[in-house]
């Protein structure tokens, strides 16, 4: 049942991202962005993590991309005309079959199977896991916190002061 | 009882698919008969009548409208980009229908020897007695309200029209703006109850303990911000209809243009329910009536509010409305937030 539920949702996350790079009109683009997202939020849930999934879709899906879609819808780029040059294809595609293969080949070596971390599915389910990501959170991971919530509020200041002439 | 399908018995997807088809039939129902109350209630505060004919005291209209608008000619306009036209009404109902899978609307009740609690997205665990729901339950809330923003953004944009276009700008910005206030404005709850639980919260609040009670102003302020962001009266200027000529759903005909309104009315509900469920003690009430009905009366009572609200108040002009959402709101809830803290750290412990 579970196999078959991630086969399907795997299924609609390539077809979704596979829409992301040949849509001709870029909105369109954007909703399979979003759809590409959820896919990743239902794994999420699919690995005992619905807090990651919640901000996922809040952070990426909810937030991020209606922002692009903003943009889009300003700038008002309808459908692309201008030709894609074909050295940038050829050039991303033996990237991301470098990518792919090395992916892949990592995961056939197995090196990445068989360990175990603390974190064990009986932990989450019974301590919670929004319990266990804010207990890590603020004590061992607080150094990070604090320089990442710094390096956000440097951002807004930023944006005011770009978007606003005179303050 | 003892088939197992999957390593859970049959009645355990009897009773999952039974309750999807009851909350989702009881909302579609209230979404219906929700147009019909507001326009009687509505009517009688200016003293008129309201529907009158289409049955005894028009109780059928809503059935009417439907048959109308379902027979109406479906017109795409020949600029609008299709894909996004079409799939918008969609993108604004689906999430409005199914943040209900998180609400509690009752006890567990038991049925054949099985018990069942009365959410969708809960089981009840034989062994340990108790209830699981989805412990990320409010944020999953929150999720799917962010992603309502998409279908009245997509058909402002995908209609190809002027009056659309801002309709469709001025909600986001207004929805975006709301949606943080109202975040913040939950956050008080949950630091009290300690748990992201829909399930849990509600249990804290037994007895008459509601977290209206012990939180005022993030009550207050997290029914006003929902009411902005779900677009009612007084912060519907994304349709405004005598200025952008009904906004987003101009270019919208038949049942596209019911799916907003359906959409809307929905969103009124589960608002209605959210605030319920966080604020005024979810299905908790005096034990001689069941749970759901409490839960029901709540609901229907705070959906009266909001059409009380409408019949009395003008609307907002855009930039009070943003000044309201993010100069009043905003760091009213931040302190809100900061004194929930305190009392929790210093003085509850």
């Amino acid at each position: 049942m579970e196999s078959l539920f991630f086969l399907v949702v795997a299924a609609v996350a390539i077809i979704s991202s596979i829409l992301v790079v040949t849509c001709k009109n870029p909105i369109n683009s954007a909703l399979s962005l979003v759809m590409t997202f959820f896919c990743l939020a239902t794994f999420y849930v699919m690995l005992d993590a619905p807090f990651m999934a919640a901000t996922q879709v809040i952070v990426y899906a909810g937030a991020i991309m209606v922002l692009i879609i903003f943009v889009i819808m300003l700038l008002n780029v309808r459908v692309e005309t201008v030709k894609r040059g074909t050295h940038a294809v050829i050039a991303g595609s033996a990237i991301g079959l470098f990518v792919l293969f090395q992916t892949v080949w990592f995961l056939m070596k197995g090196s990445m199977t068989g360990q175990v971390g603390t974190m064990t599915k009986e932990q989450i389910v019974s301590v919670g896991h929004v319990e266990l990501i804010g207990k890590a959170l603020f004590t061992d991971f607080l150094l990070p916190f604090e320089v990442t919530s710094v390096l956000l509020l440097a951002a807004i200041v930023g944006a005011v002061v770009l978007a606003k002439k005179k303050i | 009882m003892d088939t197992l399908i999957l390593g859970l018995p049959v009645a355990y997807y009897i009773a999952m698919v039974a309750k999807v088809l009851v909350a989702f039939v009881f909302v579609l129902l209230t979404v219906a008969y929700a147009t019909y109350a507001e326009r009687k209630i509505i009517g009688h505060m200016q003293v008129r009548l309201g529907p009158m004919r289409t049955g005894w005291h028009g109780l059928l209209q809503p059935i009417a409208d439907g048959v109308k608008l379902f027979f109406k000619e479906e017109i795409v306009p020949s600029q609008a980009s299709k894909f996004a036209f079409l799939i918008a009404p969609l993108v604004a109902l689906i999430p409005a229908f199914i943040s209900f899978a998180v609400i509690p609307f009752g006890d567990s009740v038991t049925i054949g020897g099985y018990t069942v609690p009365l959410q969708i997205a809960a089981y009840y665990d034989e062994a340990g007695k108790q209830v699981f729901d989805i412990n990320v339950g409010v944020l999953y809330i929150l999720a799917m309200a962010s992603l309502g923003v998409y279908g009245i953004v997509l058909a402002g944009w995908a209609s190809n029209s002027k009056y659309s276009l801002l309709g469709g700008l001025r909600s986001a910005a207004q929805m975006i703006s709301y949606e943080l206030a109202a975040g913040l404005a939950i956050i008080s709850v949950f630091m009290l109850s300690e748990s992201l639980s829909l399930h849990k919260i509600v249990a804290d609040q037994a007895g008459g303990a509601w977290y209206a009670f012990k939180q005022p102003f993030a009550f207050i302020i997290f029914f006003i911000c929902s009411l902005a962001e779900i677009n009612r009266t007084p912060f519907d200027l994304p349709e405004a209809e005598t200025e952008l000529v009904s906004g987003f759903c101009t270019e919208y005909s038949s049942m596209k243009y019911a799916m907003f309104f359906m959409a809307e009315y929905a969103n009124m509900i589960t608002v209605c329910a959210v605030t319920t469920t966080l604020f005024l003690g979810g299905w908790h009430g005096p034990a001689f009536l069941p749970g759901w009905f409490w839960f029901i009366a709540k609901v229907y009572f705070l959906i009266f509010l909001c059409m009380w609200i409408r019949a009395t108040y003008p609307r907002y002009r855009y930039d009070q409305l943003m000044r309201l959402g993010w100069k009043v709101f905003l760091p009213l809830t931040l302190v809100n937030v900061m004194a929930t803290g305190l009392w929790v750290m210093f003085i509850s412990k």
